[in-house]
């Protein structure tokens, strides 16, 4: 699952053009990366387009770091694949 | 006439500039006074397709070169070009916003268009995703007044923040709007003028159905060739002018370079077709008229038009016809020309690129020509300043701009003399 994680950090650093050394699992999307609502929204399509998933607006409020970006994502891949 | 002439005079304490002839006043100027032409074959995209395959693209330009990449990733091309603009121009009136004036600096930038490429690239995600495919940006970054609104929050301007939309008027529209907002003590500085970056398979299509645009393709450079006898058309093109305007005192009082006067403002509407000009010339020459009368200047004492003119069969005799009602007899010793000729036509930008002109015309004491005047229509008998720059006594100039929809606008830009104030 290490894919998922560098996948993730891929789309951070090219959506809110920041250093990828500031893309550690505990930084927050807002406080530490400095993303405004327009710049989370943006990520989340680029999520799901990345990994072909719906991620219902619900879900959304929930992503506040890196790791629980990084978490939902490998959670719903698992769901896809049935495991 | 009121109280245009009667509040305190505006001037120019600095200019940014963005053509196709070069990035910066400077290399722009050099280009004009090479008499060279800015045009060629389009490069952003496919052109063969099209009637119209040539255009005045702006090349080799690296936005984060002058813009921080997290924000110059959130504006569309035309926000991109404005923003670089008005960092040249406060660079070159020494502008700086502290919380002391910040709410006294205002903005009034325009666009034609607006974000040509950014609707175009949601529309096609529209077609092929869905909703979901339409970027949560694509309204803030495409909408026409977000220059002036992006722009602000770079800087830090908290003053009045307005655009005009005026299509080729738009930047001569902001120039007199942000000096009537000065006039008016609504703020101390306000930083206006145009761009616009249009070149999209979209809107060339249009201008192309229109039958409004030079199909010169064989000879790019030659293809932009107002009151010539072979002219078929404008051709496009992206630019970005922004002018820093300040109340005189303001301009005193923090020992800012002044370059010129915004000494007359005119603003009138044909209410006759929705692109083409009276065949008399009536809008254009009452907006003239209006202009000269704010600056209290005879029609006889104009040292230079920078004319809209913009290559069409139909536009350029109206403009010379509207000229002629101005001036009289004196329209055939005054010099008129067109930088469109070099430039090509810059839309929303087109206003201030030519405003601009005409205060390094001033600083300069040089006309700048008309090019690709080789044969003159008959119709079109001014003093064109064909082909090459020419030496003169240059002071008081007028700058025309003729929008779709019959919008009128001209500007009286002066050399600045404080014993003639």
């Amino acid at each position: 699952m290490a894919d998922v994680m560098e996948k993730i950090r891929d789309i951070i650093v090219d959506r809110l053009k920041v250093d990828p050394s500031e893309v550690t699992p505990d930084a927050s999307f807002v406080e530490d990366l400095r993303a405004d609502s327009l710049d989370v929204v943006e990520m989340v399509m680029r999520l799901e387009e990345t990994f072909d998933i719906t991620i219902p607006d619900d879900d959304v409020e929930k992503l506040r770091t890196v790791g629980d970006a990084v978490a939902y994502v490998e959670r719903r891949l698992k769901e896809k694949a049935g495991v | 006439m009121g109280l245009w002439d009667e509040t305190e005079p505006v001037v120019v304490t600095g200019i940014g500039l963005l053509t196709c002839l070069g990035i910066g006043v400077e290399k722009t100027w050099q280009g004009i006074l090479e008499g060279r032409s800015g045009i060629g074959r389009i490069q952003s995209f496919d052109p063969s397709p099209f009637p119209t395959q040539i255009a005045g693209e702006i090349r080799d330009l690296d936005p984060e070169t002058y813009l921080d990449p997290k924000e110059s990733r959130k504006m569309d091309r035309f926000v991109q070009l404005g923003a670089i603009a008005t960092l040249m121009a406060m660079e070159d009136a020494r502008l700086k916003v502290t919380a002391a004036n910040a709410e006294r600096i205002g903005l009034c930038i325009g666009s034609g268009i607006g974000g040509a490429f950014t609707w175009e690239e949601n529309h096609t995600n529209l077609l092929n995703k869905g909703q979901r495919g339409v970027s949560p940006r694509f309204i803030p970054m495409m909408i026409a007044n977000i220059a002036a609104g992006h722009i602000a929050i770079l800087i830090g301007a908290k003053g009045p923040n307005l655009a005009t939309i005026t299509a080729c008027a738009t930047a001569a529209h902001a120039i007199g709007v942000a000096a009537m907002t000065l006039k008016m003590g609504l703020a101390d500085v306000m930083i206006a003028g145009g761009t616009e970056a249009a070149i999209t398979p979209l809107s060339l299509a249009g201008f192309c159905s229109m039958k409004a645009l030079s199909s010169r393709n064989d000879e790019p450079e030659k293809a932009s060739r107002p009151f010539d006898a072979k002219r078929d058309g404008f051709v496009m093109a992206e630019g970005a002018g922004i002018l820093i305007l300040e109340t005189l005192s303001h301009a005193v009082k923090r020992e800012a370079p002044i370059i010129g006067l915004i000494k007359g403002f005119g603003m009138t509407g044909d209410a006759y077709h929705l692109t083409a000009m009276p065949p008399d010339g009536d809008g254009p020459s009452r907006s003239m008229k209006m202009a000269l009368k704010t600056a209290r200047l005879s029609p006889n004492e104009l040292d230079y038009i920078n004319a809209h003119a913009t290559s069409t069969p139909l536009g350029d005799p109206t403009e010379v016809k509207a000229i002629k009602a101005v001036l009289g007899p004196d329209a055939y010793s005054t010099p008129v020309s067109s930088t469109k000729s070099l430039h090509g036509h810059t839309l929303g930008a087109a206003g201030a690129v030519e405003s601009i002109i005409c205060l390094l015309s001033i600083r300069d004491q040089i006309l700048p020509p008309t090019i690709n005047l080789e044969e003159p229509d008959p119709e079109c008998d001014l003093d064109f300043v064909p082909n090459t720059p020419r030496k003169a006594t240059v002071e008081t100039t007028l700058c025309n701009s003729f929008g779709f929809g019959g919008q009128n606008a001209s500007l009286i830009i002066t050399k600045f003399d404080r014993a003639h104030l």
